[in-house]
C-alpha cells in the first residue's frame, strides 16, 4: 500500500535524513515527512560543523567521536557537494589562564580518544597565517571537520531508499486502542507506519505534545555573519577559548563568542552568538557587532572585507544539554530524535545509527541510556 | 539612428570626463553608473566567474545579482551597476573574488 511503510521519520533536516538513511540501510521502509523543504529548519541555517574539540568528555563527545567517523565513511559514497572537509579544529587562548583551561580539557577529551595537540604561541601562525599575533597559544584538534549542512542532509535523504512527502505537516499521531502507534495524521490524509520518529528539531516538544507526551524542547537562536566570497584565509575552524564555556551555559542571555571558518564556496563565516529568546527572527544588530569584532581581532584580515549577509536559526535546545534519542515512555511505537543543540549536523549519524539500531533490533553502536527521553517524561523507557 | 535614453528623456548632462578600464580611457557622463559608462563604451565583461572563469557583467543593473563586481580603484566586489563614475575612475577586469593577494 503506498502510504503504509515500516517506518515514520518526521522532519527533513539533517537528523531525520540521518535516520532515514540508516534504517533503510537496515531494511526498513521508511517515509520521511516534513511540513517545509528539506532542510528547510535549523539543518538549513547552521554552519556544518563536525566537532569534537568543544565537548566536554562524557556521552556527548561519545556520541560526536563515533559521529565523526561515520561522517567520514558517509563522504565515500556521497557525492563531494556535500562538501565535507577534513580541515581540523584550531581553538586559541587569548592569555595564559584560558590556555591552562584548554589544557585541562584536552587532558579529559584525550583519555576519551581525541586527539589533541598543543600549539605554542610562536607556532599558531604556521597553522594559521592571518591569526591575530598576540595570542598566548592554542590546541590543534585533527578529528573536526566541516561540511555544508543542507547539501549533506539532502544527499543523505537521496542516498537512502526512504519515500519522501514534503510540504505536508504532521497533526497528529494515529495510536491503537491498546496505545501503539499506527502511523500519523496530516494536512492531507493518513500514512500508516508501527514506528514514529520525532525528527522535528526545534519544534520536537510541539511534535511530542500531538502525540500526547512531552519533552521540554526550547530555540536557542544563534547568527551567523557571511562574509564575501574570499580565497582561503582561514584554515581550520577556528574559535577562542570562551566558546566552550558559552556551548555549555544556562543562561538565556545574549552570549557571544569568535567561531570563523572558511567554506569551499568562498564565504567566511562568523559564529557564534548564542541567547533564547522564543522564535523570534528580529535581526540583532548588537549580536552582529559583537560577532563581528570578535572575528576581528581573531584575525584582523577581516576589518578589511566586506559582511554581505546574516542569518538566523534556533538550535533546539535542552535543559541538559544533551539530545533526546530512544524510545518515549509514554507512547509505545514513537521515538525520539531531537534536541541536538548547537551539534546537531556533527551528531546526526551516530544518532540515525542508533535510532536504526533500535528499530531493527540490531546492535546499538553505543550505550543510548544518557540519551533516553524517559529522563524528561518520568519511569523507565521499555 | 537609434535613439538613447538620454535622448528620450531630453537629458542635459553635463561635460563628459575620462575613466579607465584596465588602463584604457572611455568617456563617462556626470550621473552614470560604472556599468552604464562601460556599456555605453561597448565593454560588456569586467569580471571572470570564481568557478569556471567565465565572463561577467551587468545583469539586473539593479543592485541585487552581484553579477556585475568590479574592481574600483583597487577595491574590488564593488557593484557596477550602483557605483556612480567618477573623474579618474580606474575600474580593472576582476578575476574571480578579486582578493587573490590575501589567500594563505
Ligand atoms: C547559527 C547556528 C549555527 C550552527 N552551527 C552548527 C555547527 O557548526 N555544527 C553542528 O553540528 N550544528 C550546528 N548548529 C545546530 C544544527 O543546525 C542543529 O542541531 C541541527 O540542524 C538540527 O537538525 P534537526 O534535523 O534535528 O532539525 P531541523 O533541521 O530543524 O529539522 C526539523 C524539521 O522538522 C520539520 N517539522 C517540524 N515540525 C513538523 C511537523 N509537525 N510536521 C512535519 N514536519 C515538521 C521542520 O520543517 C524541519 O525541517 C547550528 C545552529 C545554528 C542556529
Ligand atoms: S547588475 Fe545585478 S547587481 Fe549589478
Amino acid at each position: 500500500m503506498g502510504d503504509s511503510s515500516d517506518v515514520i521519520v518526521v522532519g527533513a533536516g539533517v537528523v531525520g535524513a540521518a535516520c532515514a538513511y540508516y534504517a533503510t540501510r537496515s531494511g526498513l521502509s521508511v517515509t520521511v515527512i516534513d511540513r517545509g523543504p528539506v532542510a528547510g529548519g535549523t539543518t538549513g541555517a547552521g554552519e556544518g560543523n563536525l566537532l569534537v574539540s568543544d565537548k566536554e568528555p562524557g556521552p556527548e563527545l561519545e556520541l560526536a567521536l563515533l559521529s565523526t567517523r561515520l561522517w567520514r565513511e558517509l563522504a565515500e559514497p556521497l557525492p563531494l557537494q556535500i562538501e565535507y572537509e577534513a580541515k581540523g579544529g584550531l581553538v586559541v587562548a587569548s592569555d595564559p589562564a584560558g590556555m591552562d583551561t584548554l589544557r585541562e580539557l584536552a587532558r579529559g577529551q584525550e583519555k576519551a580518544g581525541v586527539l589533541a595537540e598543543e600549539i605554542p604561541a610562536d607556532r599558531l601562525a604556521e597553522l594559521e597565517p592571518h591569526l591575530a599575533p598576540d595570542l598566548a597559544g592554542g590546541f590543534h584538534y585533527p578529528q573536526d571537520a566541516q561540511v555544508q549542512p543542507a547539501l549533506a542532509a539532502a544527499h543523505l535523504l537521496r542516498a537512502s531508499d526512504a519515500r519522501i512527502r514534503l510540504g505536508e505537516e504532521v497533526t497528529g499521531i494515529l495510536t491503537a486502542t491498546t496505545g501503539e502507534v499506527t502511523g500519523v495524521r496530516t494536512a492531507t490524509g493518513t500514512v500508516h507506519a508501527p514506528h514514529v520518529v520525532n525528527a522535528t528539531g526545534t519544534w520536537g516538544g510541539e511534535l511530542a505534545q500531538r502525540a500526547g507526551t512531552e519533552l521540554p524542547v526550547l530555540p536557542r537562536r544563534g547568527f551567523v555573519l557571511v562574509t564575501e566570497p574570499l580565497p582561503r584565509v582561514v584554515r581550520h575552524k577556528v574559535y577562542a577559548a570562551d566558546y566552550v564555556r558559552d556551548v555549555a551555559s544556562d543562561s538565556a542571555a545574549l552570549q557571544t563568542s569568535p567561531v570563523v571558518e572558511g567554506t569551499p564556496a568562498g564565504p567566511v563565516l562568523i559564529g557564534a552568538s548564542r541567547e533564547r529568546v522564543g522564535f523570534d527572527r528580529t535581526l540583532s544588530v548588537e549580536a552582529l557587532r559583537r560577532l563581528a569584532a570578535q572575528a576581528t581581532a581573531l584575525f584582523p584580515v577581516l576589518a578589511g572585507v566586506r559582511a554581505v549577509r546574516a542569518y538566523a536559526g534556533f538550535r533546539p535546545y535542552l535543559p541538559d544539554h544533551l539530545p533526546a534519542i530512544g524510545r518515549d515512555p509514554r507512547v509505545p511505537g514513537l521515538l525520539h530524535a531531537c534536541g541536538h543543540e548547537g551539534a546537531g549536523i556533527g551528531l546526526a549519524p551516530a544518532t540515525g545509527a542508533l535510532i536504526a539500531g533500535m528499530l531493527s533490533g540490531g546492535p546499538l553502536p553505543l550505550d543510548p541510556a544518557p540519551f533516553s527521553p524517559a529522563r524528561f517524561v518520568g519511569g523507565a523507557a521499555p | 539612428m537609434a535613439r538613447t535614453p538620454s535622448e528620450l528623456v531630453r537629458a542635459e548632462p553635463g561635460p563628459p570626463f575620462e575613466i579607465t578600464v584596465d588602463g584604457r580611457a572611455i568617456t563617462a557622463l556626470p550621473g552614470q553608473s560604472i556599468a552604464a559608462a562601460l556599456w555605453c563604451a561597448g565593454v560588456l565583461a569586467w569580471r571572470s566567474t570564481r568557478g569556471g572563469g567565465r565572463p561577467r557583467g551587468a545583469f539586473c543593473g539593479i543592485g541585487q545579482c552581484y553579477d556585475c563586481l568590479a574592481t574600483v580603484n583597487g577595491e574590488p566586489n564593488r557593484r557596477a551597476c550602483l557605483v556612480p563614475a567618477r573623474p579618474g575612475d580606474a575600474i580593472t577586469t576582476q578575476e574571480g573574488h578579486g582578493r587573490a593577494g590575501l589567500g594563505v
